[in-house]
């Protein structure tokens, strides 16, 4: 096993998610099984590979310095559960 | 006791850039505007919203790697630091990581009391800022995504600094050249060049760093100073009492001016960086780095020197002259027009700014441009007005926006050289005052000033002071 439940727990923690005992079981077995898998390329020699950051052979793709029409603030807060004063209302925040 | 320990800082600035939009979207930048009023799909992470860098962004990160003496990457990437915050509505930032667009780079430091130092940077990347967190309403936080995305440098320096001092000195200096290539508007109060300071100190002999505490909320020169002077002492005494400086961050109260532990949010930091898949890697190639080599401005150290070398003018005046761009590009243009650079200083360092003080315009705004003074200094240098005359005509061009020929004419400023005309003033002077002739002939030489003014002043200034020194003389002692 490479994946250990407390690993599944801890990555869980970082993106807020709550884990019945099942579930942890059955993720703790199925990452592991990812990780088995992504283990095949290391059966690959990758000596004079340089590390791939992005998937397609391609680089620069820019935008010009040119202002667009924003959403407007209904828009932009249409999916808001909540909202005051034309913000995103959220439980507070500790400072 | 204190002087056992030395201090050590690097600091991380947040440079905001001056593009018109944001760095992944076409939304502006614009401060103070409507909550959410400058929000899109990209900048406020709607699913499927794609970012697309904004060119300028890369151009100005080339431009501050350049002026601080960066390594500039050929080849670098975007990455995501993942973590959860109400302000980063992707859940995570886009930032660089590995594969920074600068690294390598340096400053040289002086300053009043310091000695000459150079200060590395570490790097310099790409990143979106946050939004802004309101915590004033009753019920909780209120989120406004207007600086969402808006585009920022962070910049890194080594752990070289070893007093609030020369931290000051560096972050002018790193300022006042991110202000001069118009990269950064430099505004600290709206956040435009905020730092975090890393604190640390050790006995001196030792050459492992100390624990170091990070503070952040540094958003002028003064709480930096206040902020490192404080969290040294507050280190040293923890240590001195026995305990240990833990690794932490702590905020900057202005008010008290003290730091305080953010420790009541403080979690494991675990970003999780990844390549962006959504960006493609950025290329720059030796052709684009040359060209934006070729259009940088002169930079405030390379003026000062030059000012100092070939201009002659005192290490003072030349740093007060090049600190800030308009200023030093409006003294250029008056000793192009007038090449006596020390009279063009000393009446830029004068007049010019003292009344741009006084009446709160900038130096681009003043009414009296570099022509206009020109022509004042002119007429002081064939003779024509005093230097006493010529701050009047000054305040005058101020007011009129006329030509120092045309207001000397108007009022009748010219300089009397004419002795027949000075030595008929001289001759009323002479006989107004018998007592202190006599007292002058009986050898109390300083009442020549005495004359001098009293001649200036029935001339009403328009005598020239060196002949009627001579003048006076040649009579008094006859």
């Amino acid at each position: 096993m490479k994946i250990t439940e407390e690993d599944v727990t801890y990555v869980a923690g970082l993106a807020r998610l709550s884990l019945t005992p099942e579930e942890l079981q059955t993720m703790t077995g199925q990452m592991d099984a990812i990780l088995d898998y992504v283990d095949k390329l290391n059966e690959l020699n990758t000596d004079d590979i340089v590390p791939t950051a992005h998937a397609v052979p391609m680089a620069n793709a820019f935008r010009a310095d040119q202002v667009r029409p924003s959403i407007g603030v209904t828009s932009a807060l249409a999916n808001a559960p909540q909202e005051v004063d034309n913000c995103f209302q959220v439980p507070r925040v500790i400072e | 006791m204190k002087t056992r320990y030395e201090t050590v800082i690097g600091l991380e600035v947040h440079v905001q850039l001056t593009t018109a939009s944001k760095i992944f979207c076409g939304c502006s930048t614009a401060f103070g505007q409507s909550p959410n009023s400058q929000t899109c799909p990209v900048c406020l992470g709607l699913p499927g919203a794609l970012p697309v860098l904004n060119q300028e962004v890369v151009n100005a990160a080339i431009k501050t790697g350049l002026a601080t003496n960066c390594r500039i990457a050929p080849y670098s990437i975007f990455a995501r630091k993942n973590y959860f915050y109400p302000d980063l509505p992707k859940g995570y930032q886009i930032s660089q990581f590995e594969l920074p667009i600068c690294e390598q780079g340096w400053l040289d430091i002086s300053g009043e009391e310091l000695a000459d130092k150079r200060v590395g940077i570490t790097r310099i990347h790409m990143e979106e800022d946050a939004g802004k967190l309101l915590h004033d309403s009753a019920g909780g936080s209120l989120v406004d995504l207007n600086r969402a995305c808006t585009p920022l440098l962070e910049v890194v320096s080594e752990p070289d600094m070893r007093s609030a001092a020369e931290a000051i000195a560096y972050l002018k200096q790193l300022h006042q050249i991110v202000v001069y290539l118009g990269v950064c508007d430099g505004n600290m109060e709206e956040g435009s060049f905020r730092c975090d300071a890393n604190v640390s100190v050790r006995p001196f002999g030792q050459t492992e760093f100390g624990i170091r505490a990070e503070v952040k909320n540094l958003n002028s020169f003064r709480f930096i100073k206040q902020a490192i002077d404080y969290e040294v002492e507050r280190q040293i005494e923890l240590i001195e009492e026995g305990g240990k400086v833990v690794q932490e961050t702590r905020l900057f109260d202005p008010d008290a001016g003290v730091t305080r532990s953010m420790r009541g949010k403080e979690q494991a930091h675990d970003y999780r960086y990844f390549p962006d898949p959504d960006l493609l890697p950025l290329e720059v190639s030796d052709a684009w780095i040359a060209e934006i080599r070729a259009a940088l401005p002169e930079l405030p150290t390379q003026k000062r020197q030059r000012y100092e070398e070939e201009l002659g003018l005192p290490a003072y005046d030349a740093s007060v002259l090049s600190a800030e761009r308009p200023l030093a590009e409006y003294f250029e243009a008056l000793v192009a027009r007038h090449n006596n650079p020390k009279l063009c200083s000393n009446w830029v360092m004068g007049e010019v700014l003292g009344a741009i003080k006084e009446n709160d315009v900038t130096i681009s705004a003043c009414p009296v441009t570099p022509e206009l003074l020109a022509g004042i200094l002119q007429r002081i240098e064939d003779n024509t007005i005093s230097g006493k005359i010529a701050k009047t005509v000054f305040s005058d061009i101020w007011q009129t926006g006329k030509s120092a020929d045309e207001i000397i004419a108007e009022k009748g400023l010219k300089q009397v050289t004419d002795t027949g005309a000075l030595d008929a003033i001289i001759d009323e002077v002479i006989a107004a005052n018998p007592t202190e002739v006599a007292e002058y002939r009986g050898g109390k030489d300083k009442l020549m000033g005495f004359f001098v003014g009293q001649v200036m002043k029935a001339s009403k200034g328009k005598a020239n002071p060196g002949l009627v020194n001579k003048l006076l003389k040649e009579r008094l002692s006859a």
